[in-house]
């Protein structure tokens, strides 16, 4: 009898990935996220309430704000520390139409010196006796690049993203999922700040500056494949691969490793290792031979050939607030993240008196950590 | 030309059990474990979709995160 009540209970909590299309539950998360690494910190608040109606229908809201104080490797070597604030808002709407689950989403970001606009649909199909779930996803946007202290530069990105995606039960245990994206992006792609270095014998350094140029157009594309496990003494172990390529020649790999451990109802540990590999750029150098040395000419580290290292714990506890009776329940979350970011041509300028060129590698450690409260009501 | 083929073959194979009755070989009453929470892809967005922000703007790697992504408008 009680495996019957369990199956009972279990057969109503299914949710999309496991049985036939559901909504999101009724939820709202209230975040602080905080980020301080390389010179840089960032934190502030973000909120996301998703609410559905007969069923059939949904929305949501979220609301996302970054406080930055920077002194950033490139800001203190070619620039002045700064502190700006960006802040973002999302609103979406969701229709389920028997198997079919339609999706609208719209977010604004903006900051003093960029604004960009996203507007996002998705077709999201449950099939083969709601095994798979498929969905496909077009998202386009529209950014308005300025600049700080130069009135008369006013720059634009149209950005398309064409993806699919696909979830698959494989076993009573694990799940499989399978994603593919390309994104296209046409205007200024460069960040207006950011120089590029060059030999100058002249110069008392041995090097000078000058603005970076980027290619107008990068298509992206990336793959990824995921499986998630259940394991026989109530745990949840899984595996994420992505390869990603574009058409300015970098490749990146990322591998990552998670497990989730519940103790109890009441309390659920995780903990995950993340890796990442790239190559440079075509166009990236962290020393051109001469001025205008080649069309393009990059010295961002997001462009250089890099690796880095996450590894992150967390911890949620689950509990009933006897003070806000309206949730059926909820949760205190804390997860921190440790990454290490190392550079392969990418050159500490901090150091001076030595050949350009023959700095140190530059490398940073990040600490990221988030503490959220999650309602169900 | 022989992937073509092979695809196609796929296409059909897709299609012609749509046509049939599809007999899922895990059953409804077979789901209690990938219905636990802890078994979901995402069971926290508004985290997990900050950290997609923080690599994306410190990684040259963007996209194919699983479920619907759109980018963060971040450069």
């Amino acid at each position: 009898m009680q495996l019957i009540r369990r199956a009972a209970v279990a057969l109503l909590l299914l949710p999309a990935t496991a049985f036939a299309a559901v909504l999101p539950d009724d939820r709202a998360d209230l975040l602080y996220h905080y980020y301080d690494g390389g010179g840089v910190t960032i934190d502030g608040p973000s909120l996301l309430v998703r609410k559905k109606f007969a069923e059939k229908y949904a929305v949501n809201a979220s609301y996302y704000v970054d406080m930055v104080s920077s002194a950033s490797i490139d800001v203190i070597t070619t620039a002045s520390p700064y502190e700006e604030e960006r802040t973002q808002y999302g609103v979406g709407f969701e229709y389920l139409r028997g198997k079919v689950t339609y999706a609208a989403s719209f977010s604004n970001s903006n900051e003093n010196d960029y604004n960009a606009d996203t507007a996002s649909l998705s077709i999201s199909q449950d099939m083969f006796g709601d095994l798979t779930t498929v969905s496909l996803i077009f998202s386009r946007g529209w950014d308005d690049v300025t600049e700080r202290g130069d009135q008369t530069f006013a720059d634009q990105i149209d950005r398309r993203i064409y993806g699919v995606d696909i979830s698959q039960i494989a076993t009573k245990n694990l799940v499989l999922g399978l994603s593919y994206e390309t994104i296209t992006e046409e205007g200024f792609l460069n960040n207006p700040y950011r120089q590029a270095r060059f030999v100058d014998p002249e110069a008392a350094l041995g090097y000078s500056y000058q603005s970076e140029v980027y290619p107008r157009t990068r298509t992206g594309n990336a793959i990824s494949f995921r499986g998630r496990w259940y394991l026989p003494y109530r745990a949840a172990l899984q595996g994420d691969y992505r390869f990603y390529t574009d058409t300015w020649e970098i490749q990146g790999h990322t591998a990552e490793l998670s497990y989730t451990h519940p103790l109890d109802d009441d309390w659920t540990f995780d903990v995950h290792y993340r890796f990442y590999t790239q190559n440079a750029a075509e166009f990236y150098s962290d020393l051109f031979p001469r001025e205008d040395f080649q069309n393009f000419l990059a010295r961002d580290k997001e462009l250089a050939s890099m690796q880095s290292h996450t590894l992150g714990f967390g911890v949620a506890y689950a509990f009933k607030p006897s003070m806000l009776s309206f949730l059926e329940k909820s949760s205190l979350n804390l997860r921190y993240d440790r990454i290490r970011f190392d550079y392969d041509d990418f050159r500490d300028l901090r150091v001076t008196g030595v050949a350009p060129g023959t700095e140190p590698l530059y490398t940073f450690d990040a600490d990221v950590i988030r503490f959220y409260f999650s309602g169900w009501f | 030309m022989r992937i073509a083929r092979l695809a196609a073959a796929a296409l059909l194979l897709v299609a012609a059990s749509g046509c049939s009755r599809f007999e899922p070989w895990v059953k409804p009453y077979e789901r209690e474990n990938l219905a636990d929470p802890i078994m979901a892809w995402d069971r926290d967005p508004v985290s997990s979709s900050y950290m997609r922000h923080v690599y994306d703007s410190r990684e040259g790697s963007r996209g194919a995160n699983g479920g619907a992504g759109g980018g963060c408008g971040c450069n």
